[in-house]
């Protein structure tokens, strides 16, 4: 696993000391909100609706026992004993007192974690599959590609000020985990004769203008990555619009210039810039990849794993929906769902974290993941402890059987604790799949993508969910707008809106209707909704979710 | 004519805790909305404003936000403004913890 080096470690160490500095000349008065407020958000510390909140980020959503055990300490000794998983692969603490919060900083270097935030219109974190390393279908572990952008963005001269934030995220696998297409750049690896190269996406984001990535180029090998990046935000540094804010980021400057247009640029970028990089950055990536090695796996086979399968139901139906296929044959991927139903997508408790950290450390070679969507994975287990490992989990509340089901709900804290919010997110996920579950559908639905957000900027990915919801404020009340057909994956789709809005207390109702119209309307269990979806188009589900209309939509 | 002015409180995160706050008639901040000073005309609104933002070393973000005379004191319009009367809906935490 990649380790902080000790430049990193003394890095974060005097950050911790300034910013303790910087709090107590808060409190003492010497320094005004208007001169704290960029020092604090620097470090991650965010003023909510109700009280602070401290992001802290977990690069590639790796972790270790004994940062999940810290994790699971801060929240009982300086919040309240819970954590938050976020989308961004981040953990928020949602209500530290503003004296403490150098304390937890100091706690989270301890462990080689921090919540600098890569704010400001610079390249930022740097995101990859969850599944990075562990996944039968991937090409290539995408996480030293990652760091190494990671370092080669960091502190580079030329892109401190872009014309807006940029985003990229980087998958090895065709299955694309990572949402590649709804990012500034995408780079998806592919292998081709021998050699391992780069399908590069550029201008996908999501927000008030959400636009799918389009194909730049279809295959840059690894050698050539850095440089063709470096063409790629040099154009843009250069034709990105800084006059409105809202039309700043790198999807626009390619829907406004064309992506021919913008491909012939870097190309001419590519060959002037090519020559400058004399292989330091092969080198460099050969060093990263060393760090991000494999655990050694183990040859004890995969014991009773298939007889405990057929002898029980239960752990059949976890593993069915739970498990994923690990490159080596006796192993498996883990999801660990924090979607239990009726609680709030993404939280764990002090108590839940240090029983994933006990689990990782006993039987899954010491290493935990967290993915975008809000779960916890076991990227290295062992099938012959899976038996053990769902026993104390059952016992923890953390085994719920529905990864990839309509109750695995993506949603954004919303107006519960987000000041930007127009609408609750939270309710309405909880109340959606405390239904589901009343109501014994989901195995029957099969795979199902809900994600919800709380306002325009779409951090709940609404846009790519295969139903999609965005909480609004219309005339004082809160209203929930539909969409349908949006897809995160490979082929990513922004999802098409229903029409009118829906209450509060009518979304829950709305999106039933919605399932028991697919279940009415598929060809069998094998289709899935969006499949249905695709083939039938919006008519019929319209028709369902407006029947006897004026009723039920509310006018906005 | 002039506008009518629809009646007001003062509300703001205080600087420690995050909590939310509203200023009160005789100057204090209380963590109650029922017990904040409702204003009823635009010039004080604009008088207690510049005080607020004066008072930067005890509170964060101060607005004003619409609020209506109720039998126990002013009541919240919106639904944000009621939620941060009381917390978070999934949790019992915040100020209905202690309610
Ligand atoms: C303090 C709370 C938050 C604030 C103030 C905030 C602010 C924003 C803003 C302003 C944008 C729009 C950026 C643009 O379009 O240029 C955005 C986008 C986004 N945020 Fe947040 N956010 C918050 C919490 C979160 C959380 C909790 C998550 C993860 C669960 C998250 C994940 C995202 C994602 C995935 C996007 C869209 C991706 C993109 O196109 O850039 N945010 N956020
Ligand atoms: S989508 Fe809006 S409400 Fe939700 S977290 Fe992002 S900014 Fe807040």
């Amino acid at each position: 696993m990649y380790r902080y080096s000790e430049f990193d470690e003394a890095f974060v160490r005097s950050r911790v000391a300034q910013f303790r500095a910087q709090v107590a000349r808060r409190i003492d008065g010497s320094l005004t909100e208007d001169e704290f407020k960029p020092l604090r958000l620097m470090n991650g510390l965010y003023l909510q609706l109700h009280a602070y909140m401290l992001r802290v980020a977990i690069p590639y959503g790796t972790l270790n026992s004994a940062q999940m055990r810290q994790l699971a300490m801060i929240a009982e000794r300086w919040d309240k004993g819970y954590g938050h998983f976020t989308t961004r692969q981040n953990i928020q603490f949602n209500w530290p007192a503003l004296r403490d919060v150098p304390d937890m900083l100091d706690a989270l270097a301890d462990v080689g974690m921090h919540a600098i935030q890569t704010s400001g219109n610079t390249i930022r974190n740097v995101t990859a599959d969850h599944f990075a390393g562990a996944a039968e279908d991937e090409v290539m572990d995408p996480r030293p590609v990652a760091e190494l952008i990671r370092q080669w963005s960091t502190d580079h001269p030329e892109f401190q000020f872009l014309p807006r934030k940029f985003k990229v995220a980087v998958t090895g696998s065709p299955m694309d985990r990572a949402v590649t297409a709804a990012h500034d750049i995408g780079l998806r690896l592919v292998a081709k004769e021998g050699g391992i190269g780069a399908k590069v996406l550029v201008g996908g984001g999501l927000g008030r203008t959400p636009m799918i990535g389009k194909v730049l180029k279809s295959f840059v090998p690894l050698p050539d990555l850095l440089p063709y990046l470096e063409a790629v935000v040099a154009v843009y540094n250069l034709l990105g619009r800084r006059d409105n804010k809202y039309k700043a980021r790198i999807k626009i400057t390619v829907h406004e210039t064309g992506i021919e247009e913008i491909r012939r640029l870097v190309e001419e970028e590519f060959a002037a810039r090519k020559p400058l990089f004399k292989g330091a950055d092969e080198g460099l990536l050969s060093e990263i990849t060393a760090q991000f090695a494999a655990p050694a796996f183990d040859a004890e086979g995969p014991g009773d794993y298939e007889t405990w399968r057929q002898a029980d139901p239960v752990f059949r139906a976890f593993t069915d929906t739970n498990v994923a296929a690990h490159r080596h044959p006796d192993y498996a991927i883990l999801t660990v769902s924090l979607k239990a139903h009726g609680a709030t997508p993404g939280d764990a408790t002090s108590e839940q974290m240090r029983v994933l950290a006990e689990l990782a450390e006993r039987y899954a070679h010491d290493e935990l993941r967290i993915s975008h969507e809000q779960n916890v994975i076991l990227p290295h287990l062992p099938k012959r402890h899976l038996k053990a490992v769902h026993e104390a989990l059952a016992a923890a509340g953390l085994a719920t059987a529905n990864v990839g089901l309509a109750s695995d709900i993506i949603a954004c804290p919303g107006m519960d604790y987000c000041a930007l919010a127009t609408a609750r997110s939270i309710p309405v996920a909880q109340e959606l799949a405390t239904r589901f579950e009343a109501m014994k559908i989901e195995h029957e639905i099969g795979p199902l993508k809900i994600k919800i957000s709380g306002c325009i900027n779409a951090c709940g990915h609404h846009h790519v969910g295969h139903i999609g919801i965005l909480g609004l404020d219309r005339a004082g009340v809160e209203s929930y707008q539909i969409t349908l057909g949006g897809d995160g994956g490979p082929d990513a789709v922004i999802g098409e809106r229903t029409g009118p809005g829906f209450a509060y207390d009518q979304i829950v109702p709305a999106i039933e209707r919605i399932l028991l119209a697919y279940l009415d309307l598929r060809e069998g269990p094998g289709e899935s909704f969006l499949d249905a979806y695709r083939r039938l188009g919006m008519a019929p589900f319209k028709a369902a979710l407006y029947e006897d209309g004026e009723a039920r939509a509310d006018a906005a | 004519m002039p506008r009518p002015f629809s009646p007001k409180v003062l509300t703001a995160n205080a600087l420690l805790e995050g909590d939310v706050v509203y200023l009160a008639a005789d100057g204090h901040w209380t963590r109650h909305h029922a017990e904040a000073e409702l204003i009823e005309d635009e010039a004080t609104a604009e008088l207690r404003l510049l005080d607020a933002e004066a008072r930067g070393h005890e509170v964060v973000g101060a607005y004003l936000a619409d609020a209506l005379r109720g039998p126990r004191g002013p009541e919240p319009v919106h639904f944000r403004e009621a939620f941060r009367t009381r917390g978070p809906s999934n949790y019992r935490h915040g100020k209905q913890e202690h309610a």
